[in-house]
């Protein structure tokens, strides 16, 4: 079902009929992906259409099982992977709802982050010294505040501070397949334009970005290569990046049609937009 | 795998000082009665003073019942099933290190207290107390050379017992509670410290306490003296080994303050705390008190507990002296089936007297964990301020926390501020670590030791390290 648009770039991200469930309460119900080298990616959906679940699935958080399906990371098993070994080896995700830590210093997490994913390149870890030169030169990709390091992991931050500093985590462990989960979520332009433009500056044909958003407004300014709408815990159309154009016009009335087509139920069939030939 | 691993998951613990050391010991009959005092006395060579020190203690701890009302469950303690002193076979203290038994020294060593000449940490001087008995102090004739006398108290009683008999019980009375009645009947022996008049004592003294017998009770007495304007810093140590029965740990500690004097204070309590199904470890019972007789004077307390099955402890401060500072500074870390009810006592009697109390509760797996606080302001204590500010962390969700501060105010004018808060680690926050390749437990422990760095910071630079590393240690293995 997902677009093949760099046919000859290796595949970073293979998701095959995944399924999960939370609280024994199924959520992904079939999820299927393929995600190469160079490619960005936009997932769009209704709140409630599994977004943040499929990118927590990705991630590794305990409380979600997987109860079907397969995730290959650049042909590795994915889901037999920690949380931290996922990050360590390049997979990033940029949590929709940053949460804050008390007490732990904005700058050391973020030393102890970048040196967990430079041992595992095989790069020196960086002492306090070293690492505050990287930091002040990334602070400048999301134009932060160096006054942000001194303070609490995202304690008392506001959401677009929240925000940016997942961007800048995001620089600074330089992931070979990052998700948004609706990075541009609650940010003004001016902070919507520093995000878009920090993602932009880190996306090169080696890496691949997965976003995870309601809005055009982003596409805008990142322009996708495809865009996937996900619906009741599955993706239900691809297309390119038209189909965001698509389905800012036409809203998603459609799904439920389709929706009730899938599930076999005999429904009225509102317009739905075409699927685009993307290959 | 760790990444199924919820935060409740954090019980067990690992503890790499349960070894015992094979040594022969002197022991006396188990059971307490008044032979059995007298014969502590004899065999210690002591002064009439003292033994009429321990009998009338004696006689005033078999009037006294066992206190009740903190919040710990146990069962009762027979105190005809405990030894009341042993000691390695070793006859007299040595005066120079190469005639201790090398099983000491070894012993030590693996604590990572080194005592040999070549080994030591260059500015600690050491007393170690292996079960009742010193056997060594390091750095004696450097600190004689300032004046500063570091002993065991046992050596103190013979060779300074004028000081001894001024000082001893003048903080903690006999009678002031059930445990420091039972200590001063038996106590077998602890560190003493003078620090002559306007001397800054010019290293860190350190005790360590090891329990190595059994079934044997610890009953250690330390007694500091700082003369006016002087100064000393002062930290203990303490492990134990893994046995499946209760060890009884019952000390009692006296700090005297004169004119401009301060005394630091500072302890890493880390008895073994029993398994993870509460079988065995140390019932900790210890009076802690400092006086701050003088005008200017200062105590200061930092406590990290992080052992014991049982820890009954509140070191206090009694603020005679006018402008006298009181502080406590604590974190305690309560795992596994561990109980702790510890807190302190600032007691303000002089005028513009200033206290501050830091408590950093934390609890995890099925413990317990309470602050139990008195602030005390007298008739007298015109202008006296107190700041406490207790917080808890909360890990997994079957462990219990509580504060219990307590104020009683005869000063309209004093001025009392009291903050608390509770908070949890989140398997949110721990997962948005692990996301960024921090794994499980050091998630953990940068957020415990967060959580604790108004404390740790009070603590001896030598020791701050230390005291994270331990922290952390006691949570881990509590993964998967
Ligand atoms: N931790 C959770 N506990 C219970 N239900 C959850 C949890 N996470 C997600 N869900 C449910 O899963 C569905 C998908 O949620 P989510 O993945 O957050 O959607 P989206 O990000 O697309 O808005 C929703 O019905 C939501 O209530
Ligand atoms: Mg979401």
């Amino acid at each position: 079902m997902s677009a093949v648009i760099r046919p000859d770039a290796p595949v970073l991200l293979e998701i095959r009929d995944l399924h999960a469930s939370v609280e024994n309460q199924p959520i992904l119900k079939g999820v299927n992906l393929t995600i190469r080298a160079g490619e960005i990616h936009a997932v769009m959906g209704r709140n409630g259409s599994g977004k943040s679940t499929l990118s927590k699935v990705l991630a590794g958080h305990p409380a979600y099982t997987v109860t079907g399906g397969s995730v290959l990371y650049r042909g590795e098993n994915l889901l037999d992977l920690d949380p931290e070994q996922r990050s360590r080896i390049g997979l990033f995700l940029g949590f929709q709802y940053p949460v804050e830590i008390p007490g732990v210093s904005n700058l050391e997490f973020l030393r102890v982050a970048t040196n967990a994913r430079r041992k595992e390149r095989g790069d020196e870890e960086l002492d306090t010294f070293a690492f505050e030169d990287v930091v002040r030169e990334r602070l400048s990709v999301v134009q932060m505040d160096p006054a942000f390091l001194d303070r609490s992991v995202n304690e008392g931050f506001s959401g677009g501070e929240k925000k940016r500093n997942e961007i800048l985590q995001m620089a600074l462990l330089e992931p070979v397949v990052a998700i948004l989960d609706e990075t541009d979520s609650g940010l003004d332009i001016d902070a919507l334009r520093i995000v878009a433009g920090g993602v932009n500056q880190l996306s090169s044909p080696d890496n691949s970005t997965l976003l995870i958003t309601h809005y055009q407004r982003l596409l805008d300014l990142i322009t996708p290569d495809a865009v996937h709408v996900m619906a009741a815990g599955r993706i239900l159309r691809s297309g390119g990046k038209d189909l965001a154009l698509e389905l800012e016009r036409s809203g998603y009335e459609w799904v439920d049609a389709e929706l009730a087509r899938l599930d076999g139920e005999a429904a009225p069939q509102p317009a739905a937009p075409q699927p685009l030939e993307v290959a | 795998m760790s990444s199924t691993a919820t935060v409740g998951d954090l019980v067990s613990q690992t503890y790499k000082y349960g070894f015992v050391t094979d040594i022969a010991t002197d022991k006396i009959a188990k059971g307490l009665s008044e032979e059995v005092v007298r014969l502590i006395s004899s065999m210690k060579q002591e002064p009439a003073f003292l033994l009429d020190f321990r009998l009338r203690a004696y006689r005033q701890w078999l009037q006294m019942e066992e206190p009740d009302w903190a919040t710990l469950g146990y069962p009762p303690i027979d105190y005809q099933e405990i030894i009341y002193y042993a000691a390695p076979k070793q006859q007299e203290k040595k005066t120079s290190l190469d005639e201790v038994d090398p099983k000491l020294l070894e012993t030590f060593e693996k604590l990572g207290i080194p005592l040999s000449e070549q080994k030591r940490l260059s500015n600690v001087a050491v007393d170690a107390v292996f079960d009742s008995v010193s056997i060594a102090t390091t750095f004696r004739e450097q600190l004689a050379e300032h004046g500063v006398i570091f002993c065991s108290i046992s050596e103190a009683v013979k060779d300074h017992p004028d000081l001894v008999e001024r000082y001893l019980g003048t903080v903690v009375p006999t009678n002031d509670n059930y445990f420091a009645a039972l200590n001063s009947a038996v106590f077998s022996d602890g560190s003493f410290v003078y620090i002559p008049k306007g001397v800054e004592c010019p290293m860190e003294l350190s005790t360590y306490f090891r329990i190595n017998s059994g079934d044997t009770g610890q009953f250690e007495r330390t007694l500091i003296i700082a003369e006016e304007a002087s100064t000393v810093s002062y930290l203990e140590g303490c492990t134990a080994p893994m046995f499946d029965t209760n060890q009884l740990h019952a000390a009692v500690v006296e700090l005297v303050a004169l004119d401009d004097a301060s005394i630091k204070y500072s302890t890493v309590q880390n008895w073994y705390a029993g398994d993870e199904n509460g079988v065995g470890g140390i019932y900790n019972f210890v009076t802690k008190r400092g006086q701050c007789r003088g005008d200017r004077s200062r105590i200061s307390w930092t406590q990290v507990e992080t052992g014991s099955a049982i820890t009954w402890k509140y070191p206090s401060c009694v603020l005679q002296g006018a402008d006298s500072v009181g502080e406590f500074y604590s974190v305690a870390l309560t795992n596994n089936r561990q109980q702790a009810d510890t807190g302190t006592k600032m007691v303000h009697v002089g005028p513009r007297t200033r206290s501050t109390i830091v408590s950093k509760g934390i609890s995890a797996g099925h413990s317990a964990n309470s602050y139990r606080g008195l602030v005390q302001i007298g008739p007298k204590a015109v202008g006296a301020r107190n700041y406490s500010q207790c917080d808890s962390m909360l890990i997994g969700d079957q462990a219990a926390a509580n504060t219990y501060p307590y104020i009683r105010c005869q000063q309209p004018q004093a001025s009392i501020e009291h903050e608390a808060s509770t908070c949890r680690i989140s398997e949110d926050q721990l997962f948005y670590l692990q996301s960024r390749g921090i794994g499980f437990e050091e998630a953990v422990s940068m957020m415990v030791s967060g959580f604790c760095r108004d404390v740790f910071n009070q603590l001896p630079m030598e020791f701050a390290a230390e005291a994270d590393k331990l922290l952390a240690l006691k949570l881990e293995g509590s993964v998967g």
